[in-house]
């Protein structure tokens, strides 16, 4: 491209690396780019379904939003994909690849789970949410802090072994509902029907209430942690050069250890949101590929959690319309993926517009 | 019992051939610097690609030519994992994007695309139930005539379809390339520092696009074996499951050499269903034995990063965007 090596011709243009650029104009940028996806993939739709594009999104519109209940839907699924995208994002701006969110969400669930399946109605309900509380946290903690530990001692990979930590507690859910549920199906039914024990209580009315506000906080004291916190700083330094960080004498290895600890930590609270508050039980599904999408998330606000709240439900906002829609026009559902796909492309090429400039040559040279 | 080892060893190749598509394909493709975690969704779209090609010539004549049959999803299949490997190309190496974020987008839009015309292809023709396409998957079953006369043995070792000794060809061919000629040497040259590559004179975006290109359309291939060959051409929507990761993984387990994912592939094939062939499991135990793949890649991992041995780590660059400006 910018770098032939022929000596005769001159490139067309070439590239060069931009100062920051300010930043509405970079916000121009990223909005130019989503909504060139919006256009190509109301084509990709018009051609796979001859349906009016428009009409589409407008379905996707109304089934994200088009009564109370969907709107609540809509609001809890932000609420976990931003908790996750929050856990992960301490990690990855230590430049930590954490692909391992989904495992820890899941281990977080199952100790939650296995808290409910155990104790049934024997404790009083607030004892339980805390032990379960207390569980689901320990558990993403172990989770995330063994790739941690040997990524601080022997530099290994950590996003290969993250990645297999996922399908080992994926056969471990599958193990504990094998043992639990005595038909042998895998299918695990709702926890404690009756007693309703370990079941986070139902505030205002709204069975999703206490999780969206759980989150709210979350993302406040993750802004807050990250950007006025000495740990905080910590991060981006050993983020941005391991050696700078050395040299003005962090402990690097104790950075990314601790700060592996808060990101497990966090995937464990939403394995417990996600039982406790949610699911009331426990599926391989449980996290249904948020691990993945919640990098992408925190990768598109640039590791800003306030951002993370615009992100994560322009995906959130996708999926369930795109689940509408496929309902709807009698589609797969395989469509939100499609559409999800086509937007990350387009926000992650317009990266390259804010970063670089492209310099075309000013005369036309003579060969 | 001396059956049950070698229907073992039978079943381990078959579940194996899969993965070392997707495993060759991605050691050339970490080759140049790029780490491809779109390979699974790549995997998918080069099976439902082939599907494609398979479902269209099947229903466009009554009369089907075996060779035809084999050479258009066969094509196709090639056609569109370039065409989706592209999409990362063009992401990574030409806008300089974040590989990791750009593969995992590219895993979710490739199963996406396949489950998608997977579940709805047939109702875009006016169809109801499920793809089969026996005939396109007889074709590509079909085993050596003789394989019968030689027994036990024959029936273990030499009963695959043409796919599956393609693959093991296509791990060789791409070891000798790797290893000993000159684009092989200029292709690790730009995975280890392509500064230094560019400064030696070689293209390194020619050689990241080339390699992730023919990797992520090798990658494909085991796609098409897994629709064509062991499921006989019929699609079930995430039929081919996690094994794209698995196929990640073993690019460790052979320490990024494709002769030796010949064998890792067996061994992860064989892992990935012992569990059938451990007699009196119990069906919990058996879920704690498919754990085993994952398991023995993590100790992997670990021991190749405690010995630091130089030949055994992966390219230098892996993971990083190259601008030539920025050294």
């Amino acid at each position: 491209m910018n770098s032939k090596t022929e000596h005769i011709k001159e490139p067309l243009f070439h590239i060069t690396k931009r100062d920051q650029m300010i930043w509405y104009k970079q916000w121009i940028i990223r909005t130019i780019a989503i909504l060139a996806a919006l256009v190509v993939s109301g084509i990709v739709i018009m051609v796979l379904t001859k349906y009016n594009p428009l009409k589409v999104y407008a379905e996707m519109f109304k089934g994200s939003f088009g009564s109370s209940r969907k709107t609540w839907i809509l609001l809890q699924n932000l609420a976990m994909l931003l908790c996750i995208s929050l856990a992960v994002t301490p990690a990855f701006k230590m430049k930590f690849w954490n692909l391992g969110a989904e495992g820890q969400v899941l281990v977080g669930g199952l100790a939650s789970a296995a808290c409910m399946f155990y104790f049934k109605d024997s404790l009083p309900n607030a004892v339980l949410i805390l032990i379960m509380l207390v569980g689901s946290i320990a558990a993403g903690i172990i989770w995330g802090v063994i790739p941690a530990l040997f990524k601080a001692k022997w530099n290994t990979n950590e996003s290969l072994f993250t990645l297999m930590m996922n399908y080992i507690a994926i056969q471990l859910v599958s193990f504990f509902i094998m043992v639990w549920v005595p038909s042998g199906s895998s299918v695990m039914g709702v926890i404690n029907q009756s007693s309703e024990a370990g079941w986070l209580p139902i505030v205002f009315d709204q069975k999703y209430f206490l999780n969206i506000l759980i989150v709210a906080l979350l993302t406040a004291a993750m802004f807050v942690y990250l950007k006025y916190s000495k740990q905080g700083y910590e991060i981006s330094v050993v983020g941005e050069s391991q050696n700078t960080a050395r040299y003005i004498g962090i402990d690097v290895k104790k950075v990314i250890i601790r700060t592996m600890v808060i990101s497990g930590g966090v995937c464990g609270l939403a394995g417990f949101l996600l039982v406790s508050g949610t699911n009331h039980t426990i599926s391989k599904e449980l996290a249904g590929g948020m691990g993945f999408t919640a990098i992408m998330v925190s990768w598109l606000a640039k590791f800003n959690p306030v951002l993370m709240v615009i992100t994560s439900f322009l995906i959130v906002f996708l999926q369930r319309g795109a689940g509408e829609i496929a309902t709807a026009f009698r589609l797969n559902e395989s469509v939100a993926d499609i559409l999800t796909g086509i937007i990350l492309f387009f926000i992650i090429g317009c990266e390259f517009f804010i970063n670089y400039k492209i310099n075309f040559k000013k005369h036309k040279e003579v060969k | 019992m001396i059956n049950t080892i070698f229907a073992f060893l039978n079943a381990a190749i078959i579940q194996g051939i899969p993965l070392l598509y997707g495993a060759v394909g991605e050691i050339i493709t970490e080759k140049s610097g790029n780490l491809n975690l779109g390979i699974p969704g790549i995997m998918y779209v080069g099976g439902i690609s082939g599907i494609i090609g398979g479902y269209l010539y099947e229903h466009s004549t009554s009369n089907m030519n075996p060779f035809l049959g084999i050479l258009i999803p066969f094509l196709s299949c090639l056609l569109g994992s370039a065409l989706i490997a592209l999409i990362y190309c063009f992401l990574t190496i030409t806008l300089r994007a974040n590989q990791n974020v750009t593969g995992l987008a590219l895993t979710t839009f490739g199963v996406g695309l396949g489950n998608f015309f997977g579940g709805s292809l047939l109702s875009f023709f006016g169809e109801t139930g499920s793809i089969s396409l026996y005939k396109t998957g007889g074709y590509f079953k079909a085993a050596l005539p003789f394989y019968k006369n030689l027994g036990l043995f024959g029936e273990t070792f030499l009963s695959f379809g043409f796919l599956a000794y393609l693959a093991i060809l296509v791990a060789i061919v791409s070891n000798i390339v790797l290893k000993k000629t000159r684009v092989g040497l200029n292709l690790r040259a730009v995975g280890e520092n392509p500064a230094t590559a560019d400064a030696a004179g070689i293209s390194v975006t020619k050689y990241k696009y080339l390699s992730t290109l023919v990797g992520g359309m090798i990658a494909g291939l085991g796609g098409l074996y897994f629709v064509m060959d062991y499921t006989a051409g019929a699609w079930t929507n995430n039929g081919f499951g996690d094994r794209g990761w698995l196929a990640i993984a073993i690019v460790i387990f052979a320490i990024w050499k494709p002769a030796s994912a010949i064998f890792s592939s067996f061994i992860f094939g064989g892992l990935y269903i012992i569990c059938v062939y451990i007699p009196g499991l119990s069906s919990s135990a058996k879920e704690l034995i498919k754990m085993l793949p994952y398991l023995v890649t993590i100790i992997v991992l670990i021991l190749i990063s405690m010995r630091k041995k130089r030949e055994n780590q992966p390219p230098e660059s892996l993971g990083l965007s190259y601008f030539r400006e920025e050294r």
